[in-house]
């Protein structure tokens, strides 16, 4: 546990929202410059659509490589649907529909000629639910990635005991690692199904709601995780546990949906929307007065 | 200190509940019988009916009596479904009793070693045996499989993962398929293959019927065992990098493998049994022919069709023994099915 005594106190006392920004400053405190390698991402007006449902409208989002964005706001206001479009998964949905540009290191994702599953190796993503690949071991499942994109791996072993590692699962799991990957907790299997998307060693990881199954002991070991890959990777993840977003982010976005299209209100330093939000409706978000 | 607590079921029939419903039991045949005895009403289907209505008149009276009249419609209901189950049971057990009784006599070692080409259906029993009709059934199943189980899994492929433009009408067809009378299916085979083509009987001709036969079954089952498996599987197989085919291939099918064998297996109880296109198609022989492509195949529906033709009591005798063994291939591929279908599925 790398968890510090004063946030463990800012925790306890969540119901004050004065006290997240408190956390959110704790972590701004924290935060190590990053080494994480290339330019980053970058959403430039995002529009989406389920058939003729408008579900998001011009969304503009950098992000900085190596820090982690948190997407907070009330169900529906399309902040799944957004991290969604990063990673090209949006286009799964039958009628779905979409507008605008995700640049990666400059390039736009969905350029004509872009071979998308490569996209997906670059960005990678963890989902609400943990999936485990009901019929593999933790072993396989956490070198599956290679095997479904064909990458060819020097030393599997060593490959799959640093994902295994930097997931914050090795030392629970590294002596079964033939064990079906459904012996494990719900938490564990998060982790697991978090190491799977580093060992095709992408460059951001989109998060969907990644601990809303989870227990709080689990969560904050993938709070834990998260800290540590922001090093090397950006780590974008929505989350509806506002204390969460306080305690792993270094910005934070509020998206709003008044019944039309979902839109991104406000975004800044997590220390700021917790502290001074320039919105009314963020500051009403945050502290609790509706969603 | 601790206070020991018995398990009890206070829900539970107490013993004199169970008394009272035996008394009904015995007070409901006892008027059932009284009736036959009276009125004109004779015959096995007559105890049956008395016996549910005496039954139902008795306990709904005696519910009504004590307890008002929702709860007599109560009662009177749960007799009927009672009776239902009951008559769905009879018939069933009525065939497997029958054929036990009438088959047995006509198994012996032998059946499994020898063909008919040497005996007559009218030789006593012990001459003669079932082993060109087994081996026939069996590799008329297994060519069957090796060209419906790809056909049937890719169609149920189709269907879910791609489920593209045409999946409305490719689905109707199946399952318009799945209702084809399986003489349509020898017909359409002696038609279109054999008259035009291969002009001879071959077992291969049988297989090509069974296959159209048991496509609609493979493919539905599989259809239905491949939407089972969650979403979110499939997503995280492509967020991962893989492609469709990649992720389908090394997450889906796995995943749904326990489910695919119980849809082959039901495929295979659906056509060993199937009678009309063989009697068009396969020519029947009595002896063991281990060349599907080649000349007339012997099969379990066959000798048991000649058999019965024949009509000698030793005929009959093997005609009951025939089907007594074709029961058994049925019912080993039944419980295998529910083996595996039930096996649990780790999640």
């Amino acid at each position: 546990m790398i968890q510090t005594p004063e946030s463990e106190k800012e925790m306890s006392t969540s119901a004050q929202p004065s006290s997240l920004a408190s956390v959110a400053n704790a972590k701004s405190a924290r935060t190590q410059p990053s080494q994480a390698s290339g330019t980053g991402l970058e959403a430039r007006g995002i529009h989406a659509w389920f058939g003729k449902n408008h579900v998001l409208a011009d969304v503009n989002l950098e992000f900085a490589a190596g820090s982690v964005t948190a997407l907070i706001g009330p169900s529906g206001c399309g902040k799944s649907t957004f991290i969604r479009t990063i990673n090209r998964m949006h286009e799964f949905i039958p009628g779905a529909a979409m507008a605008g540009e995700v640049l990666l290191d400059g390039k736009d994702v969905y350029a004509s000629g872009v071979d998308v599953t490569k996209i997906r190796l670059q960005i990678g993503m963890v989902f609400q639910k943990p999936n485990p690949f009901p019929s593999m071991t933790i072993g396989e499942n956490v070198l599956s990635g290679l095997k479904l994109a064909q990458l060819k791996v020097e030393n599997k072993d060593e490959l799959l005991e640093s994902c295994l590692v930097r997931a914050g699962l090795w030392n629970e799991v590294k002596d079964r690692l033939d064990a079906h990957g459904g012996s494990l907790s719900g938490g564990q299997q998060q982790r697991l199904c978090i190491a799977r998307a580093l060992a095709v060693s992408p460059q951001v990881l989109l998060m969907d709601e990644p601990c809303s199954a989870l227990d709080p002991g689990s969560t904050l070991r993938i709070e834990e995780t998260i800290r540590e890959l922001s090093d090397t990777m950006t780590i974008v993840i929505v989350t509806h546990n506002m204390q969460q977003a306080a305690r792993v982010s270094d910005y934070t976005a509020f998206f709003l949906s008044d019944g039309g299209p979902g839109e991104m209100i406000e975004v800044a330093r997590t220390s700021e929307i917790f502290s001074q939000p320039k919105d009314q409706r963020t500051e009403n978000y945050v502290t609790g007065r509706f969603g | 200190m601790t206070l020991t607590a018995i398990p009890t079921k206070p829900w539970a029939k107490s013993s004199s509940d169970r008394v009272r419903d035996l008394v009904f039991a015995i007070l409901s045949m006892a008027i059932t019988y009284l009736i036959v005895a009276v009125t004109p009403m004779k015959g096995k289907l007559a105890y049956a009916i008395l016996l549910f209505f005496s039954y139902a008149a008795i306990t709904g009276g005696y519910s009504f009596v004590t307890r008002g009249a929702p709860a007599a419609k109560d009662a009177v209901v749960k007799s009927l479904v009672a009776i239902g189950a009951v008559f769905t049971i009879l018939p069933i057990a009525s065939i497997i009793f029958t054929v036990l009784k009438n088959g047995l006599p006509g198994i012996h070692l032998s059946l499994f070693t020898t063909d008919m080409s040497l005996a007559t259906p009218t030789d006593p029993i012990a001459t003669g045996g079932l082993l060109h009709a087994i081996t026939g059934t069996l590799t008329m199943v297994i060519l069957a499989l090796i060209m419906s189980v790809p056909i049937g899994i890719l169609t149920a492929l189709y269907l879910t993962e791609i489920n593209g433009k045409f999946s409305g009408p490719i689905r109707f067809l199946v399952q318009a398929m799945s209702g084809v009378p399986s003489i349509v299916a020898g017909l359409f085979i002696l038609s279109a293959v054999l008259y035009p083509i291969t002009k001879a009987y071959s077992g291969l001709m049988g297989s090509l019927a069974l296959t159209i036969l048991m496509i609609p079954t493979i493919a539905r089952t599989s259809e239905e065992v491949l939407r089972l498996i969650p979403n979110d599987l499939r997503e995280a197989g492509t967020a991962l990098g893989g492609t469709q085919w990649r992720t389908v291939a090394m997450i889906v099918l796995p995943a749904a493998r326990s489910g695919l064998m119980t849809a082959v297996i039901l495929g295979i109880a659906r056509i060993a049994g199937e009678t009309a296109p063989i009697l068009l198609l396969t020519g029947g022989g009595d002896k063991v022919n281990p060349n599907a492509f080649n000349g007339p195949m012997g099969s379990l529906p066959y000798y048991i069709w000649k058999s019965f033709n024949a009509g000698s009591p030793e005929a009959l005798t093997r005609a009951w023994a025939g089907l007594l063994v074709l029961m058994l291939l049925v019912l080993v591929l039944f419980v295998l099915a529910r083996a595996l279908s039930t096996r649990k599925v780790s999640k």
